[in-house]
């Protein structure tokens, strides 16, 4: 709606002549200035000004709708109330459904851990048909680090979903709805994820996984506010991408080494003489998301998947829906499974903290892959 | 007073002054109808000028739109304040979230900034008799973070405390029971999204003719304030005056129609004093644009939330966490709010 043409909105016809005079056509264009301004710029009186910024303000007002009717439409209209389910029965519980539709959710994790494997169950289930808990849609897979194997994804699907995938012609149908796209530089992704965007309307896509974000960035050579503000664009975009066509977007984001001269605190906290920092400092892991502050405000979900005394565990750390749980896992030839569907509540830094100590075992699956 | 601080388009100041007209007091002491012969501007116009002049020069004690201390005072006093439900919290804000007031709540992600905007726009509805103020809520969305399925879990746990509440006081009562339903209570939510800058500034404008239509909406939320504004802007100093000019906007909507409007910010990193720290978004001036700032930080295993910035609060930090029924009390906390 701020491209909503000034001409356009039934405003008065002196003022329509006096907008398009001064070349303001679109709504963006009146609304990005102070009312000072833009009494300056077009030379009527502040009254007139205000009367024509109420006009086109309520021209290019959002509409509003009550909580209620977004809960009936979403329960009517959306497949599975707008879930897709990861078929891990303790995470489905904590997220309501699974990961849900209309928003960005991040997996965070360091190199090997399983963040490719839970995309590639993701994209399955998604393509799956709707009789057994699938979306029954295609999938636009953003293959950046070249780790996605179809192979993998057909042994998954033999593996867990045995019944579906044993029917004759069914994995190739399967993986045939999956687009992978190997994008090689940031500006090759955003061409692509512009193009997306028409054919998700058109062909039914049902999930968008982008794996890995860091990596588009890592090609890059520019320096470091350059770069933050590139991937704002994005940011906004795909969150918009996701709102509009009612889809999950899945992405990946992968972990660095703490720079020493970064703090969690604020600087009244300084001030508060308390026990308790000094135990928060000492608990605080040396690896961070990859991204910053920024990118961790725009995503609605993150999953963190770290590696903590040999065994794996996934954690909600965060989620407007779900209290902060941690599930262990483990990598089996049907992707990934929890070894308990019982989540343990966690607290304070725990929650962020990713760990990757004792965390060598390579994922080893040993399955047939007869298709 | 210069002429030139008037709100008037160029044409009409340059013409203004080019007659001499370069003070107010020369305005105030003509008449509209000299003025307008003696400018070449029109009546309407000369006279809109004479008043905006005598507006501001007005030389008797009573200037127009003040209010002595002392009725400020009592009307504060008698002004409903939202519970956050939490009631540690609840006490360092003065008994809740402030109608009138424009407070600006931040923090890192996933500390529960869109959990406090869920409890309030659920809040906002408790009616009167249960000590509420049977209102609605705006909720603007600009994230996309709304859960839907979240704020029904919360109007579940908040019909069920008024249930017990209304219970026992009505012991003998049994047909006296409030009869509100989650339902109902998300019917009362007024949900905007907003997916640019540009929705946002247009909202914001309508705003007032929007309440003024819809009656008894308390409080506005808006998560966050910041989303559209640090992706997409690229000159900051115009941004710095369009959200110095929406805070503004904010303000009068919250005197104008006694509500409570509540801004969550993000957070970023900031370089003060030879160290990075994490501070608020939108920079230093924006920092001024709020009544209230409360801040959201981790403390060890506990969330707390800390009242920085408060022209008539101590500046206090008290614990609170987020449970399925919403936000609440922090069990292990005995009571330790800490007043500096």
């Amino acid at each position: 709606m701020a491209n909503k043409l000034i001409g356009e909105m039934s405003l008065p016809k002196r003022f329509t002549y006096i907008f398009a005079a001064r070349n303001i056509i679109t709504a963006k264009e009146a609304l990005s200035m102070t009312e000072l301004q833009l009494m300056e710029l077009l030379d009527v009186a502040m009254k007139d000004v205000k009367s024509a910024i109420s006009f086109i303000s309520e021209a290019a007002s959002p509409p509003c709708l009550s909580a209620r009717s977004l809960l009936e439409h979403k329960l009517a209209k959306e497949h599975l109330s707008g879930h897709l389910p990861t078929h891990l029965k303790g995470l489905d519980a904590a997220l309501c459904g699974g990961i849900p539709f209309g928003v960005l959710t991040e997996l965070v994790g360091p190199p090997g851990i399983g963040k490719s494997q839970f995309c590639m169950k993701l994209a399955l289930s998604a393509s799956f048909p709707s009789a057994y808990g699938g979306l029954d849609g295609r999938v636009i897979y953003i293959d950046v680090e070249s780790k996605f194997s179809s192979r993998r994804v057909i042994e998954m699907g033999l593996n867990s979903f045995p019944q579906v995938f044993h029917l004759k012609g069914m994995a190739q149908e399967m993986a045939g709805r999956i687009l992978v796209l190997r994008p090689t530089s940031l500006s090759s992704f955003t061409e692509s994820i512009q193009e997306i965007k028409h054919s998700i309307l058109q062909n039914q896509v049902k999930l968008l996984v982008i794996d890995s974000m860091t990596a588009l960035l890592s090609g890059e050579n520019k320096p470091g506010p350059q770069r933050h503000h590139q991937l704002g664009w994005h940011i906004s975009f795909l969150k918009s991408l996701a709102e509009f066509s009612r889809i999950p977007i899945v992405v990946t984001n992968q972990v660095r080494s703490r720079n020493r001269d970064e703090t969690s605190q604020y600087a009244f906290q300084a001030k508060l003489e308390d026990g308790f920092q000094k135990h928060a400092r000492t608990y605080d892991s040396h690896l961070v998301a990859a991204l910053g502050i920024n990118w961790a405000h725009a995503v609605t979900i993150r999953l963190i998947l770290e590696a903590k005394s040999g065994g794996r565990i996934i954690k909600v750390a965060k989620s407007p829906i779900s209290p902060p749980l941690a599930f262990p896992f483990h990598i089996t030839s049907g992707g990934i499974s929890l070894l308990s569907d019982n989540g343990t509540e966690l607290k304070g830094p725990e929650i962020n903290s990713i760990q990757a100590r004792g965390h060598s075992d390579v994922i080893n699956f040993h399955g047939d892959c007869s298709y | 007073m210069e002429t030139s601080t008037l709100p008037l388009s160029s044409s009409i100041r340059g013409k203004l002054i080019s007659a001499g007209y370069t003070s107010l007091s020369s305005i105030s002491s003509v008449s509209s109808t000299d003025l307008a012969r003696d400018v070449d501007i029109t009546e309407e116009e000369a006279f809109e000028v004479s008043k905006m002049a005598n507006q501001i020069t007005g030389s008797n004690g009573n200037i127009n739109g003040s209010k002595n201390a002392w009725d400020m005072l009592n009307e504060e006093e008698s002004l409903p304040r939202i519970t956050t439900s939490c009631s540690d919290l609840d006490k360092i804000l003065g008994g809740g979230i402030s109608c009138r007031d424009v407070t600006e709540i931040g923090g890192v992600p996933g500390i529960g900034k869109t959990q406090i905007g869920i409890q309030l726009s659920v809040n906002v509805q408790i009616p009167r008799e249960c000590g509420g103020l049977g209102g609605k809520a705006i909720y603007i969305d600009t994230e996309g973070s709304f859960m839907v399925e979240r704020a029904l879990q919360i109007a579940e746990a908040c019909v069920e405390d008024m249930e017990e509440y209304t219970g026992f006081i009505h012991k003998h009562f049994k047909a006296n029971q409030v009869k509100m339903k989650p339902n109902d209570l998300l019917e009362n939510i007024l949900y905007f999204r907003v997916c640019s800058y540009t929705e946002q500034i247009a909202l914001v404008n309508h705003l007032d003719k929007f309440i003024s239509e819809n009656k008894d909406v308390k409080v506005i939320i808006v998560d966050s304030i910041t989303f559209h504004f640090r992706q997409d802007f690229d000159d900051l100093s115009q941004r710095t005056r369009v959200l110095s000019e929406m805070a503004l906007k904010f303000m009068k909507l919250a005197k104008k129609f006694s509500l409570a409007v509540v801004l969550l910010n993000q957070v970023t990193t900031k370089y003060t004093e030879g160290s990075f720290q994490l501070a608020l978004a939108l920079g230093d001036s924006w920092s001024h644009s709020c009544t209230n700032r409360v801040i959201l930080y981790w403390n060890g295993d506990e969330r707390y939330a800390y009242i920085d910035k408060s022209p008539s609060l101590p500046s206090a930090s008290a614990s609170y966490t987020v449970t399925t029924k919403g936000l609440r009390n922090s069990s292990s906390s005995s009571k330790r709010v800490k007043m500096m």
